[in-house]
């Protein structure tokens, strides 16, 4: 029986195997047409046009766009809610209140991307006149709602793990629980912190439909959030629906475009591992 | 034992009941203490000593359902009314720990914490609590070259003492312990119990132990709790001694508890 | 004004902004599925559901995407649901502290956090190409599956670990050995919170629309699955191709996105729902 069970856990081995063999050999193919250098540094990606470009910049830039607006939404607000919810809040709040902080997490992201486009962005266009119908802002934003609750919830964990004692001796100094919360619990559990916003971070880099539906499809090399871009995710969507031949530089584009997410999510989640194992350690 | 002026109590809780929810676990409490003595509560575990010993600083505001009635005064004022900041009673009422929690700061920082989180930003004045604060925790000596390390980085006893060096820096009058040395070896205890005795000169020192030993030596007066009631309270060498009630004659004997 | 009323005050203000912040994701939830329900609501009815799609959208309806998303679901558990729970298993049970158990952990941890749009690369590469299985519900339901994978073996394991040690060890003195202790006591014990894990498991599979749409799958299509390896669509593809196409003078396709919306919202509501409840029923119940 053991055995049984091992290969099925040895699945998830070839998972990744399958994941880097896959990303990585039809890359190489690609990569024996443009080389490594240009597509780092070219500053332009139009794979399908009549004059190719494949630098991978303008979709980097597009995906940390996307990525910086929902960070800068998600971050303050996850963590203010998690020191909310830990230090401040009455426990049966918790109790209801999770499960529908919850619910924002289950929302199909499809539907955050409708979302975005035909609710956020109108409403936006309002008060900035020059917004594109796709932006990054819009996208980011509904970006930064959906990650709150990934980050507030693990983030809640970390805190939640510091010893009562610590508390019981800053109240016991006449901290108020902003000091207790912000000069004692806080550093105590930042490491815990620091690895659910990476995480999160990770997610957004990865995250699709929204800045699919929302974000547009044009590789852009901008900084500007009122402007459409294409995140690297974007672009292998819009790739895959339309009619490429198999086989085909344009075909292979979108795996170079997938080595290069998955590299930059890899180094992600592998940081925040180690930095989850060295925490475990220290409280054992 | 003899009877307290109004001047002379320092504390004093009158017909005060604690209840947890549904629970009392305190009934009916009263008990005066006065000013610069050590005085120790101690009982089974259970009993309500420790319930007791927070109603003074307050530190049970945040546990759920804690309800009290009756009235606990500190120098003459009752602490539990609406307009008492319960922060700054707090630095009045300064409290040590069953278990050592220095912060994950450096030893210094753990002792200037108390100045800094009031907003005083003056080095110097800092400096010196600090450094007054350890000597009075009998710590200087063996921490004045390594202040900028980490806490954690010392032993047990030491913790504890930095733990009492970071409640002295407030200036406080009076000084909590709740079990301070029940995690302890016997020689850090030594030290936490001769210090206990030379700070009873400036502060009013209440003390829950499990040890009656330890309640022996240090205390001038003790508390026997038993079951949420205050069954007696006198001189510790009449409660050791010559109790006038048999349920505490029984557990100073070791009978139960 | 005192320092110690400022921080009184700054601490109050703190606990409003806190209570702000959490209620602020939950109000934009709010507004956002009154928006969809007031522009969808009256397009949900027997019709919608029963109908195929079409280029005039007054007439279209999610029929196949209906049929394709249960297809993908059973397909997808029956693939996903022995494979992540016997991995599960082995994880915590049998690969304790080796140097092989610290690797899979290490690989787990990793797979948990990779997009969803490179499983689809996978499974394009590996199911719809190399093994042939074209662009089918199998292809489908495969890849989806490695996507699940990590969740359901992370939740498996949790469930398992509240299992207390004094139940393996009371069976163990029993002389079972440690597969029959693991099939007669533990998993039985830890059926609630495996059952929970793989229904949030496979709600978060019905979400998923990028690997799917990276496999190939269509998004306009015009007959009812037959088997595994028919084409397909599901409710989020469908949804996903009405949302990007332009207004017509027939009708509005912000209509029936929002009314496939409300039926996607509803399968995904009812599982996360399921889910909460058997976790606190759970939880309840057993008190270690």
């Amino acid at each position: 029986m053991k055995r049984v069970l091992m290969i099925c856990a040895i699945i998830t081995v070839l998972t990744t195997v399958g994941i880097v063999w896959v990303l990585f050999s039809e890359s190489y193919t690609f990569f024996q047409h443009v080389s490594i250098w240009d597509f780092l540094t070219d500053t332009k990606w139009s794979p399908v046009s009549t004059e190719k470009h494949f630098g991978i910049l303008p979709l980097l830039s597009g995906t940390l766009l996307t990525t910086i607006i929902s960070m800068a939404i998600a971050v303050p607000m996850g963590v203010t809610i998690a020191i909310y919810l830990s230090e401040y809040a009455p426990k049966k709040f918790r109790y209801y209140i999770k499960p529908m902080l919850e619910i924002l997490a289950s929302v199909p992201t499809v539907v955050y991307g409708f979302f975005a486009l035909t609710v956020v962005t109108p409403f936006l266009q309002n008060y900035i006149p020059n917004l594109s119908g796709f932006n990054a802002l819009s996208a980011g934003l509904v970006m930064g709602i959906m990650i709150i609750p990934m980050i507030s919830s693990l983030s809640e964990d970390a805190l939640y793990a510091v010893p009562k004692s610590l508390r019981e001796g800053a109240y016991g100094m006449g901290s108020t629980r902003l000091q207790t919360s912000f000069q004692v619990i806080l550093p105590a559990a930042s490491s815990g912190i620091i690895v659910s916003i990476i995480l999160a971070f990770a997610r957004a880099v990865g995250e699709t439909m929204i800045v699919t539906v929302a974000a547009g499809n044009m590789a852009n090399l901008t900084a500007d959030p009122r402007e459409t871009v294409a995140t690297i995710t974007a672009f292998i969507v819009n790739m895959s629906t339309g009619d490429v031949p198999q086989d085909s530089i344009e075909y292979q584009t979108i795996f170079a475009a997938g080595v290069t997410l998955f590299v930059f999510t890899f180094i992600l989640n592998s940081i925040s591992f180690l930095i989850k194992k060295r925490f475990q350690e220290k409280y054992d | 034992m003899e009877k307290l002026s109004i001047k002379e109590k320092k504390l004093e809780a009158i017909n005060l009941d604690v209840y947890y929810g549904q629970k009392q676990v305190l009934k009916n409490v009263n008990i005066a203490i006065k000013a610069n003595t050590v005085t120790a509560f101690i009982g089974p575990s259970g009993c309500g000593k420790s319930t007791f010993l927070r109603t003074f600083n307050r530190m049970n505001d945040y546990v759920e359902g804690f309800r009290k009635e009756g009235d606990i005064i500190i120098d003459g004022k009752d602490i539990y009314q609406k307009m008492v900041r319960v922060e700054e009673l707090r630095k009045k009422v300064g409290m040590v720990f069953q278990k050592p929690n220095p912060f994950p700061k450096t030893i210094f920082e753990n002792v200037a914490y108390g100045l800094k989180i009031q907003g005083i930003k003056n080095k110097k004045l800092i400096e010196e609590t600090v450094e007054k604060s350890l000597k009075q925790s009998a710590l200087w000596d063996e921490v004045k070259d390594d202040l900028k390390k980490s806490a954690l980085s010392l032993s047990g006893g030491q913790q504890q003492r930095l733990c009492i060096a970071r409640a002295l820096a407030l200036e406080p009058s009076i000084l909590l312990m709740d079990e301070p040395a029940s995690a302890l070896d016997p020689i850090s205890t030594s030290k936490i119990e001769d210090l206990i005795w030379e700070l009873k000169e400036k502060y009013t020192i209440v003390i829950v132990t499990h040890n009656m030993q330890q309640a022996g030596r240090i205390s001038d007066n003790t508390a026997f709790f038993y079951m949420g009631d205050l069954v007696e309270y006198d001189e510790t060498k009449t409660i050791f001694t010559n109790p006038k009630q048999e349920r505490t004659q029984n557990y100073i004997t070791g009978r139960f508890g | 004004m005192t320092n110690a009323d400022k921080n009184r005050i700054k601490d109050k203000m703190f606990g409003y902004f806190g209570m702000a912040c959490t209620f602020f994701g939950i109000f934009m939830l709010l507004i956002f599925l009154s928006d969809i329900v007031i522009s969808g609501w009256q397009k949900v009815d027997f019709d919608f559901l029963s109908s195929f799609p079409s280029s005039r959208p007054k007439k279209a309806g999610i029929y196949p995407a209906l049929i394709g998303t249960l297809w993908i679901l059973g397909l997808t558990a029956i693939i996903a649901l022995p494979i992540g729970i016997a991995a599960g298993v082995y994880f915590e049970e049998y690969a304790k502290k080796s140097k092989m158990a610290n690797f899979l952990e290490i690989n787990l941890a990793n797979l948990a956090g990779v997009p969803s749009i490179i499983y689809g690369l996978l499974g394009l590469q590996i199911f719809v190409r190399t093994l042939n299985f074209g662009t089918s519900i199998l292809s489908g339901a495969c890849t989806l599956a490695l996507l699940i994978l990590p969740i359901i073996i992370v939740s498996t394991r949790e469930a398992l670990k509240a299992v207390p040690d004094s139940i393996r060890q009371a069976s163990y003195g029993m002389g079972a050995n440690t597969w029959q202790t693991i099939w007669h006591q533990v998993l039985p014990a830890s059926s609630g919170g495996i059952i929970t894990g793989i229904i949030l498991a496979i709600s978060r599979a019905i979400g998923e629309t990028a690997p799917l749409i990276v496999i190939g799958a269509a998004t306009y299509i015009t007959y009812i699955p037959e088997d595994a390896m028919s084409n397909f669509t599901v409710l989020p593809m469908q949804i996903y191709d009405w949302v990007g196409m332009p207004e017509t003078p027939d009708g509005d396709y912000k209509t029936i996105s929002s009314a496939g919306i409300i039926v996607l919202l509803m399968i995904t509501f009812l599982l996360n729902g399921i889910a909460v409840f058997l976790r606190n029923r759970w939880q309840k119940k057993v008190k270690w």
